[in-house]
C-alpha cells in the first residue's frame, strides 16, 4: 500500500499530473480568445513545480514506493535544470506559434507530460519505470513534433522518430527482458535497479547478461542521439519546429543522461568494465560522425543537430569514466549543453517570424549590422559551444576530458580534444557569417518584439558567460550529488 | 587599490569596454574618447606597478590568490615578476597607441572596434600575470575571441580566410597543453604553477608534456615550421590589430615557454634544446631570406618579426645549452637577459613598423612596395620617423633592436661560434631587407602620381610616432633600467634551469 510519505515524496510529480489534466480540461472548456493564457498558465505550473522540488528536498537519498522511486541529489538536480529549461522553451517559444497558429492548449500539455516522462525517468530505482518514463517522454516528443500537422515535413520527422523511436524502445525493453532473466538465476529475479546486482549472476549466464546490457546500451545510445544510433537526429531536429526542435535539444539531454545513470551505474554498476569500451566506442563515433557532417550542413538546425550527436559524446567520455567524478563532468556537460542548446535555438526564435524560419546559415548574414545585440548572444552561444574560454562549454570540456583521464583513457581525451578542433570550424562560420558578412540583399531580418522573450534570452546567453566565470558552485552540486 | 593591482589592471579595460560598446554606433565619437580614457587610465594604473614591484627583492610580487573553483582547488591567483612587469608596462602603453593610431581610421562601428582592442588588452594583462595554469590557459584562449572579430571585421579583403586560420591554428596548438594540464593535474592535484614546478616527473612524461607546451607556444611566438599563420593574419589584419599582434600577443608565446617549460619541464626541455636553437637559427636565416623577396610591406614585416622572435627562442634556450653543459651561469644569464630585452625591444619596433605600414596605407590603400616610391618628397617627418624605426629593425647600435640581439649573440658565442654565426646573419639580412624596403619606399623619384598628392602626417599621428619613437631610442641608449627591473626575475629563472627534477 502506498503511504502518505510515498505520495509526499513524489509530490511534485503527483501535482504536475494533475496540473497538466487540468490544464487540458480548461483549454477544452476556453473560449479560443482566452487561449493565450495558456501560456503563461504552464509557465506558472511548471515554476511551482520546481518550487516543490526545492523545498521539498529531502536531507538525503530517499525512495518510495518500495524502491520504484528514487529521490536523490542527482535527480533533484536534473528535474530542476528540465523544468528550468523547458520554461526557457515556452518562454521562447510563443512569438513563434502565434505567428503560426499554433498556440494551443496541446503544446503546452504535452510539453509538461513530456517533463513528467523526463522526472519519472531520472527518479527510476525500477526497470519498469525507466521505461514508463522514457515511453511517456517518447510518445509526447512524438506528437509535439507533428505538432503542425498540415506540414509535410515536420509529419515525415515525426514518423521518422516514432517508428525509429519505437525500435529503439523495443530494444531497451528486450534488453531489460535478458537482464531479467540472468537475475533470476542467482536467486528471486528482480527488477529492481538498487537489487540488481546483488541477484544477478555473472557467472552463470555471463552471455545473457552481457547481451542485455548491449541492447540497453542501444536504447541509451538512441535516446542521447550517439552515433551509430543518431540518424533520427537531423531529420528530427530540422523538421520539428522550432521551440519542439529547442526542447528536444535540453530536457532530453538531461533525461538521457539520468536514464544512462540509472541503468549504468545503478544496474549494471558491476559490469563497468564492459560498458566502459562500449562508450568508448559510441563516444568516438559520435565525435568524429557529428563533428565531421556538421562542418557540411548550410542549415543552421541540421548543423546544430549533428553539433548535438559531437556533445554526446563528450558526455559519453565522461560517463564512461564510470566513476563519481566522470558522474560528475557529464551531468554537468548535460547541464551545460541544455544551457547552451536552448541559448542558440532561442536566437533562432527571435529572428523568426510570420511566413519566415530564420533556420538557413545564410539568414544570419550580417546579423551584427541589423541587431548587434542578438548577434552577440549567438556569439556567446557558439564559442560557448565550440568550447572556447571564458564560456560555460569550455569548462564542462575539461571536465569530461579530466574524468577521462583520471579514468586512464587519455587516449580518448585525445580524440575529444582533436575532434574539438574540428568542431570549431562550423561555430565560428556562424559567426563568421553574422559579423564578417554584409547582410543579404533584401533581407529583413527582424528581431520579435515580444519583451519576455528578449529578456529571457539576454538572461540565458549572458549566463553562459557568468557561469564560464563562476562554475564552481553548480560543479560542487554536481560533485555532492554523486558524493564526493 | 594597491592590494588588487593586478586585477585592476585585468578588470580595467575589460569593464571599461562595456560603457564602450554602449556608447554604441550613434555616437562614435563619445565611443572613442571613452576608450581612450579607459586605455589612458590602464596605463596611469600600470605605472604603478614600478611603485609597487621591488625589483631588488626579486620572486613574484603583487600576490592575489583567492579560491575559484573549491572542488578542483582552481585559484584565480595572480602575481608579478619583473619580466610580467616590463610586458605588463609595455601591453598598456601600447594599448593607448593602438586606440589614438585608430581613430578616425576606423570608420565602421568604431565603439566594436575599440571595445575589442580594450578586452584584447585586459586579457593580455591577464596572461602575462596568471600563476594559475588553468587561469592562464583560459585566458591564454580567450584573447583568441577579440582578435578573431578584429581581423575578421576589420581585415583585409581575406580576412575571413586570415582569422578562420589564426583562430583554428592557434587553438590546435593549445588544446595539447591544456591535455598535459590536465594530466599534471592528476599528479599534482592543483594548478597552481610553483607547485607543478616542484612536482618530480620522470623523463618520459616530460618529454610528452614538453611538446604539448611546446606547440602550443611555438604556434603563438611563432617557431618555424608552425608560423604560416602569422603572415596571413598579419597583412589582412587592421594596423592596430597587426600592432597588437606583432607587439604583444607574439610574447605571449615565449612568455608561456619561461612560465611552463623552463621550470616544470626542465630536463626535457634541456634535452631538446638543440631543437629549439636549431628552429631559431632556420628562423634567423631563412625567414631572413623569404622577408627579403616580399612585396607586401606588412608581409615582410611580418617574416621579419617571426626573425626577430627566433632571437628570444634562441636566447632562451641557449641559457638551456649553457646552465646544463658548461656550467656557465653569466653567460646563460646573458642570452636569457638578451632575450627578455629583444622581447621588449621588438614590441616597440615592430608595432612602430606597423603603424607606418598603417599609415602608408590609410593614403594609399595599397601595401604593396611598387606602389610607393619617393614619399620622402612628400613626407618628410614621417620619413623620418619611418628610417629610425627601420634602423632599429635592423639592430643598429643606439637603439633598442642592438641590445637584446648583441646578448644574445655573445651568449651563443660562448655556447657554439657556429650557432653565434648564423644568429650574426641577421645583422646582414635584417639591414637588407629593411634597407631595400626603405629605398624602395621612401627614396627615389615619385612614380606614382597618387604618392605625390599624399599628406603628411598629422597629429595624431606624430603623436603615436613618437612615443614608438621614444621607447626604441629609450631602450637603446640606455637599457639599463629594464635591466634592473628584470634583473633577479632573470637571474631566478637561469637558476631554477640547473635544477633536476628526475
Amino acid at each position: 500500500m502506498p503511504t502518505l510519505n510515498d505520495i509526499l515524496i513524489m509530490l511534485p510529480e503527483f501535482y504536475l499530473v494533475a496540473a497538466a489534466c487540468l490544464l487540458l480540461l480548461l483549454d477544452a472548456f476556453m473560449k479560443p480568445e482566452q487561449r493565450p493564457v495558456l501560456h503563461w498558465l504552464s509557465i506558472a505550473v511548471l515554476l511551482v513545480g520546481a518550487y516543490l522540488l526545492v523545498m521539498g528536498q529531502p536531507p538525503q537519498s530517499v525512495t518510495a514506493f518500495g524502491g520504484m522511486f528514487v529521490r536523490d541529489e542527482t535527480s533533484e538536480i536534473l528535474k530542476v535544470f528540465a523544468l528550468l529549461t523547458t520554461v526557457l522553451v515556452m518562454v521562447y517559444a510563443r512569438p513563434y506559434l502565434i505567428d503560426r497558429k499554433l498556440l494551443i492548449g496541446e503544446f503546452y500539455t504535452l510539453m509538461i507530460f513530456a517533463v513528467i516522462g523526463i522526472m519519472l525517468l531520472v527518479s527510476a530505482g525500477n526497470l519498469v519505470i525507466v521505461y514508463l518514463g522514457l515511453e511517456l517522454l517518447s510518445l509526447s516528443s512524438y506528437a509535439l513534433v507533428a505538432l503542425n500537422r498540415d506540414a509535410k515535413l515536420p509529419s515525415e520527422a515525426a514518423i521518422k522518430y516514432f517508428v525509429l523511436g519505437a525500435l529503439a524502445s523495443g530494444m531497451l525493453l528486450y534488453g531489460m527482458s535478458m537482464v531479467y532473466g540472468a537475475s533470476g538465476m542467482g536467486g528471486t529475479p528482480s527488477l529492481d535497479l538498487a537489487q540488481l546486482h546483488n541477484v544477478m549472476s555473472y557467472t552463470t549466464a555471463p552471455t545473457l547478461l552481457l547481451f542485455g546490457l548491449i541492447f540497453m546500451i542501444v536504447g541509451i545510445g538512441f535516446k542521447l542521439g550517439a552515433a551509430p544510433f543518431h540518424m533520427w537526429i537531423p531529420d528530427v531536429y530540422q523538421g520539428a519546429p522550432t521551440p519542439v526542435t529547442t526542447f528536444i535539444a535540453s530536457g532530453s539531454k538531461l533525461a538521457a543522461f539520468g536514464m544512462a545513470y540509472r541503468l549504468l551505474d545503478a544496474g549494471m554498476g558491476d559490469l563497468s568494465h564492459h560498458w566502459q569500451l562500449m562508450l568508448a566506442v559510441l563516444a568516438v563515433l559520435s565525435l568524429a560522425i557529428g563533428n565531421l557532417v556538421a562542418i557540411v550542413q548550410t542549415n543552421l538546425k541540421r548543423m546544430l543537430a549533428y553539433s548535438t550527436i559531437s556533445h554526446m559524446g563528450y558526455l559519453l567520455l565522461g560517463l564512461s569514466a564510470a566513476g563519481p567524478e566522470g558522474y560528475a563532468a557529464a551531468m554537468f556537460y548535460a547541464i551545460c549543453y541544455a544551457l547552451m542548446g536552448v541559448a542558440a535555438f532561442g536566437v533562432m526564435l527571435a529572428l523568426s517570424r510570420a511566413g519566415f524560419e530564420c533556420e538557413e546559415i545564410a539568414d544570419f548574414k550580417g546579423l551584427n549590422q541589423r541587431s548587434p545585440w542578438m548577434a552577440f548572444l549567438m556569439l556567446l552561444a557558439m564559442f560557448s559551444l565550440a568550447g572556447v574560454p571564458p564560456l560555460f562549454g569550455f569548462w564542462a570540456k575539461v571536465l569530461v576530458l579530466e574524468a577521462a583521464i583520471h579514468a586512464d583513457m587519455l587516449w580518448l581525451a585525445i580524440v575529444g580534444i582533436v575532434f574539438a578542433i574540428v568542431g570549431l570550424y562550423y561555430y565560428l562560420y556562424v559567426i563568421k557569417v553574422m559579423y564578417f558578412d554584409k547582410p543579404a540583399e533584401g533581407s529583413t531580418l527582424q528581431v520579435q518584439s515580444d519583451k519576455p522573450l528578449r529578456v529571457v534570452l539576454s538572461l540565458n546567453a549572458l549566463s553562459l558567460l557568468v557561469l564560464g566565470l563562476y562554475w564552481g558552485p553548480l560543479l560542487g552540486w554536481c560533485r555532492r550529488a554523486f558524493g564526493l | 587599490m594597491f592590494n588588487h593591482l593586478l586585477s585592476l589592471l585585468i578588470w580595467l579595460p575589460v569593464a571599461g569596454a562595456i560603457p564602450v560598446l554602449l556608447a554604441g554606433a550613434p555616437r562614435p565619437n563619445l565611443a572613442r574618447w571613452l576608450s581612450l580614457l579607459v586605455a589612458v587610465l590602464t596605463f596611469v594604473v600600470s605605472l604603478f606597478l614600478l611603485v609597487q614591484y621591488h625589483p631588488d627583492a626579486g620572486g613574484m610580487q603583487l600576490t592575489e590568490s583567492y579560491l575559484w573553483i573549491a572542488s578542483w582547488g582552481v585559484h584565480y591567483s595572480l602575481a608579478a615578476d619583473g619580466i610580467s612587469v616590463a610586458l605588463i608596462l609595455m601591453t598598456t602603453f601600447v594599448g593607448i597607441l593602438v586606440i589614438a593610431g585608430a581613430w578616425e581610421v576606423i570608420q565602421d562601428k568604431p565603439h566594436q572596434y575599440m571595445a575589442a582592442m580594450l578586452m584584447l588588452e585586459g586579457l593580455l594583462i591577464g596572461v602575462f600575470c596568471a600563476t594559475d595554469a588553468l587561469l592562464f590557459y583560459a585566458l591564454f584562449e580567450a584573447i583568441l575571441i577579440p582578435m578573431f572579430i578584429l581581423i575578421g571585421i576589420w581585415g583585409g579583403p581575406r580576412r575571413v580566410y586570415a582569422t578562420l586560420k589564426f583562430f583554428i591554428y592557434t587553438f590546435f596548438g593549445s588544446v595539447f597543453m591544456l591535455i598535459a594540464l590536465l594530466y599534471l593535474y592528476q599528479k599534482a592535484h592543483t594548478f597552481d604553477l610553483a607547485t607543478l614546478a616542484a612536482l618530480p616527473l620522470t623523463m618520459k612524461e616530460q618529454t610528452w608534456v614538453f611538446f604539448a607546451f611546446l606547440i602550443a607556444f611555438a604556434i603563438k611566438v611563432p617557431m618555424v615550421p608552425v608560423h604560416t599563420w602569422l603572415p596571413d593574419a598579419h597583412v589582412e589584419a587592421p594596423t592596430g590589430g597587426s600592432v597588437v599582434l606583432a607587439a604583444v600577443m607574439l610574447k605571449v608565446g615565449t612568455y608561456g615557454m619561461l612560465r611552463f617549460i623552463l621550470p616544470i619541464v626542465p630536463d626535457a626541455g634541456a634535452h631538446f634544446a638543440w631543437l629549439i636553437i636549431l628552429l631559431s637559427l632556420i628562423a634567423i636565416v631563412y625567414i631572413g631570406y623569404v622577408a627579403l623577396v616580399q612585396e607586401d610591406m606588412k608581409k615582410l614585416v611580418a617574416y621579419s618579426s617571426v626573425a626577430h622572435m627566433g632571437f628570444v627562442t634562441l636566447g632562451i634556450f641557449i641559457a638551456f645549452a649553457l646552465v646544463r653543459e658548461q656550467g656557465s651561469t653569466d653567460m646563460a644569464l646573458l642570452g636569457m637577459q638578451g632575450a627578455m630585452i629583444q622581447m621588449i625591444s621588438h614590441g616597440f619596433v615592430s608595432g612602430a613598423m606597423f603603424t607606418c605600414i598603417g599609415v602608408l596605407y590609410d593614403r594609399l590603400h595599397t601595401r604593396q612596395i611598387k606602389d610607393y616610391g619617393g614619399v620622402i618628397n612628400v613626407m618628410p617627418w614621417f620619413g623620418f620617423f619611418y628610417v629610425l624605426f627601420a634602423m632599429a629593425n635592423c639592430g643598429l647600435p643606439g637603439t633598442s633592436g642592438f641590445v637584446g640581439e648583441f646578448m644574445v649573440i655573445l651568449a651563443s658565442f660562448a655556447a657554439n661560434p657556429w650557432i653565434a654565426l648564423f644568429a650574426a646573419f641577421t645583422l646582414i639580412i635584417g639591414a637588407a631587407y629593411t634597407l631595400w624596403l626603405v629605398k624602395r619606399v621612401l627614396w627615389g623619384d615619385i612614380t606614382n602620381s597618387h604618392v605625390a598628392e599624399m599628406k603628411e602626417i598629422n597629429g595624431r599621428e606624430t603623436f603615436v610616432l613618437v612615443s614608438f619613437a621614444a621607447a626604441v631610442l629609450a631602450l637603446g641608449i640606455w637599457p639599463q633600467p629594464l635591466v634592473h627591473l628584470m634583473d633577479s626575475s632573470v637571474s631566478q629563472l637561469v637558476q631554477q634551469l640547473a635544477i633536476h627534477k628526475i
